[in-house]
């Protein structure tokens, strides 16, 4: 922060016109999320869910497959805010809480990266030639 | 940190002492609900779809630990995981539930309608409520499939 200008003593302490970015995505995210969820949630209802291979059909079918990883998208990116605020709210200690919001996007960003590899796996073994697995 | 020293300012008064209301209860449920499912229901998701993704034998593996272990003799520890899976999906239902039906609260809220106390409240029971029913209209629904 500098300590010259006025400019510089406010840079990164208020809104100065982002203010509503956080909750514009909040419900951008959201709105996506009731379909997207809403579609997994129909989906784990009307699968058999103890048979590996027709749920195996029905992840590596290309539309429900962009859907999945649109919903890994949508799903981490709200849960990120969500939980920030969370953190925000509860989490005191100046350490404690960077730590926290550290931890969280680590979580976030690797939980989707893990989501969005697992449906390319499920794709794609059949076209590698491979078992699902083999990889 | 603010807080630390003794001031003369009066004190806001803390939560407890307020008369606990469905608008405050239905407020605190979106967030814990949005927190069980950031946390528990992205992890178990994630659970799910590595396993699928890693073959039969996992899939099998995290059917046996979540749902049902087939096997004869069923050690202590699936025993255990498989009622508390159960315990966690069906919870998972509900905050999905709750989750869902106060995010759409918020969006009439958002708009700037709904804030006359009567209608607050009544909308707000109303969450809650349909909550709980949606919840059990779907382990009903899944039951009835599995007979």
């Amino acid at each position: 922060m500098g300590n010259g200008t006025h400019l510089g003593k406010v840079r990164g302490l208020g809104s100065s016109g982002h203010g509503s970015h956080h909750w514009l995505q909040q419900r951008l995210t959201a709105l996506a999320n009731i379909l997207l969820v809403g579609f997994l949630f129909v989906s784990l209802v009307r699968l058999p869910l103890g048979d590996h291979a027709a749920v195996l059909r029905w992840a590596s079918n290309p539309t429900v497959a962009l859907a999945l990883i649109l919903m890994v998208v949508s799903v981490f990116w709200h849960l990120r805010l969500g939980l920030t605020v969370l953190i925000e709210d509860y989490v005191h200690g100046e350490a404690t809480r960077l730590l926290s919001l550290v931890l969280l996007n680590f979580y976030a960003i690797g939980g989707a990266a893990y989501g969005i590899f697992a449906i390319v796996r499920i794709v794609l073994a059949p076209a590698a030639g491979l078992a699902p697995g083999g990889m | 940190m603010a807080g630390n020293e003794p001031s003369a300012r009066p004190r806001s008064p803390h939560l407890q002492v307020y008369k606990w209301t469905p608008a405050m209860a239905v407020s605190i449920l979106h967030r814990a609900s949005g927190d069980g499912l950031a946390i528990v229901g992205a992890c178990m998701f994630l659970w799910w779809l590595g396993a699928l993704a890693a073959g039969p034998d996992a899939y099998a593996a995290f059917l046996a630990c979540v749902w049902h272990d087939p096997s004869p003799e069923v050690g202590i520890v699936h025993q255990i995981t498989n009622i508390v899976g159960k315990v966690v999906l069906v919870g998972l239902t509900w905050a999905f539930f709750q989750h869902l039906f106060s995010g759409l609260r918020h969006f009439v809220l958002d708009t700037g309608a709904g804030y006359e106390l009567k209608t607050n409240k009544l909308w707000s029971i109303a969450v809650i409520t349909a909550g709980v029913l949606a919840t059990a209209a779907t382990w009903l629904y899944i039951m009835a499939e599995a007979l």
